[in-house]
């Protein structure tokens, strides 16, 4: 494996994949959490 | 493995610090999971009998353990691994975390495989537990030299993912569980399997982009304070000196009533909203809240360790203290006085505070101790955690169950108990206020900290002036 201190620069690709990378399945597990919170109002 | 080693880690110049809060969200997104086991709980007391438990299957008393001996582990785990983390750099740490979480599973797979409840138990409970423990505290000091003009505010976007996993881990597991499940079999063995693997490797994409900072770095603007302030040290403690001090005990003591209020609560949350209102909040009803009530959670992690930022952490912590308390005197009344709406509004705010309390506590430690072994400390200080994980449950069941066996209306059982944990928020604001700055004789010495760095870089071990 490459020495990983060997990059330089972060670009923004990268960053938004990251983002991305957790951003989407925590979104699912809250908006699976939403829909199971309605029924308090129902 | 040099890949591993804390030297491998160091950030090239212009990489971004904001890489690292989605590499601490890779692992706590993954061990959140713990919050969602009791999902397994009843498809595990049926392996036998399928349908329904047979007379060789596994009881749901027996089951509760796993999670139980979990959470023991993972404080405990956090505690004696604590400094290894410090000084190995974050990046091992990870690693570890993801191999001792991804083959706790793959052993309860198997112990569910040749149904042998103790091979579960050690899987999930022992060698999960580690990487429980190892995975919690791992990113939080690399968070806070990334983030040093908003510690909070990193430290709760992590400590978040950790109330976040389990929204991703509880619809999942049970999707899973569907498509491995046959008529003669609940498909328990296969989801573990899978989660494992997955776990594992999400796990790796947070210990592969992880980065500390150089030394010397520090954000673009960002003036670092020669003199310390009040409450917010400039010098660091050494990880054992700090056990030493009341600030650490103060600090245990205070986080310790705030997840005992807390907890007990939220595992009964369901059980206490439908006999509180009965026929008034229906079992469906109940278990939206609870599932507000875990996004409020959350959302408090975040929020209220962001705002520690500003208004500073003993002043949030004397905000938990006295809000808990009116919250918790104020329960009674709106049980006794049927207002549901009240009700709610009362317990998604507690819940904010108890998510809050886990999150702001990185921070706290900082302020008092300093950065270098900040990790560490915080894993002596998660004990509290374990701890407020036996006294928040027996608080809540057994003064229940105590006044139910004495005759008290289901609706009124609570009532004690709410007002003795209003009682151990009056404890709490007593312990966060005689928190004052560490003596100076506790700060580990100029050349003892060039010493440690040195050590550090050469991987030994840093020998504390104070030790």
């Amino acid at each position: 494996m490459a020495d990983s201190n060997q990059q330089t620069g972060t670009t923004a690709l990268q960053l938004a994949a990251a983002w991305l990378f957790v951003g989407i399945p925590l979104t699912w597990g809250v908006i699976q959490t939403l829909i199971n919170a309605m029924k308090l109002f129902q | 493995m040099g890949f591993l080693d804390r030297s491998h880690s160091i950030a090239g110049p212009g990489f971004s610090r904001w890489m690292v809060p989605p590499a601490a969200l890779c692992i706590h997104l993954c061990i959140g999971q713990a919050y969602a086991f009791s999902v397994f709980n009843l498809p595990m007391s049926k392996l036998i009998g399928i349908s329904q438990s047979g007379p060789d299957d596994w009881k749901l008393t027996d089951l509760g353990w796993i999670f139980s001996i979990a959470i023991f582990v993972l404080g405990f785990s956090a505690a004696i691994f604590g400094r290894w983390v410090e000084e190995g750099g974050p990046r091992r740490a990870m690693f570890t975390a993801a191999l001792c979480w991804g083959i706790g599973f793959l052993i309860s797979a198997y112990g569910v495989y040749i149904h042998n409840l103790w091979v579960v138990y050690f899987g999930y409970g022992l060698v999960g537990g580690c990487g429980l423990g190892i995975g919690y505290i791992s990113p939080v000091s690399t968070l806070i030299k990334w983030f040093p003009d908003r510690p909070g505010m990193a430290t709760g976007m992590a400590i978040m993912g950790f109330g976040g996993g389990a929204f991703i881990a509880s619809p999942l597991s049970v999707w899973l569980m569907s498509k491995f499940s046959t008529p003669t079999h609940v498909g328990v063995l296969e989801t573990f399997v899978v989660l494992g693997v997955v776990y594992f490797a999400f796990m790796m994409v947070g210990a592969f982009i992880v980065r500390i900072p150089a030394p010397g770095w520090k954000p673009e603007g960002y003036v670092a304070p020669t003199q310390a302030s009040k409450l917010i040290t400039t010098s660091d403690v050494y990880v054992y000196d700090a056990l030493k001090t009341p600030q650490f005990w103060c600090i245990w003591i205070v986080l310790c009533i705030n997840v005992t209020a807390g907890i007990g609560v939220l595992g009964q949350a369901s059980a206490m909203s439908q006999e509180m209102f009965p026929g008034r909040i229906t079992a469906v009803a109940a278990a939206g809240f609870v599932g507000l009530a875990s996004l409020f959670n959350m959302l408090g992690r975040f929020v209220w360790a962001s705002a520690s930022d500003y208004i500073g952490r003993k002043n949030t912590y004397f905000c938990f203290m006295v809000l808990g308390f009116i919250m918790y005197c104020s329960i009674p009344y709106m049980g006794n006085t049927g207002n549901i709406v009240g009700f709610v509004l009362c317990f998604l705010l507690i819940y904010t505070m108890y998510g809050g309390g886990f999150s702001t506590v990185p921070a706290y430690l900082r302020d008092m101790f300093g950065t270098r072994y900040v990790g560490a400390i915080h894993g002596l200080l998660i004990t509290a955690w374990s701890m407020a994980g036996i006294f928040g449950p027996v608080l809540v069941n057994y003064i229940r169950q105590y006044n139910i066996d004495h005759g008290v209306p289901k609706a009124q059982a609570y009532n004690v108990t709410m007002y003795i944990m209003g009682g151990l928020f009056i404890i709490g604001f007593i312990a966060n206020a005689l928190v004052r700055a560490v003596d100076a004789r506790y700060h580990m010495k100029p050349e003892s900290n060039d010493g440690a760095a040195a050590a550090m870089r050469a991987g030994a071990a840093a020998k504390p002036a104070g030790a």
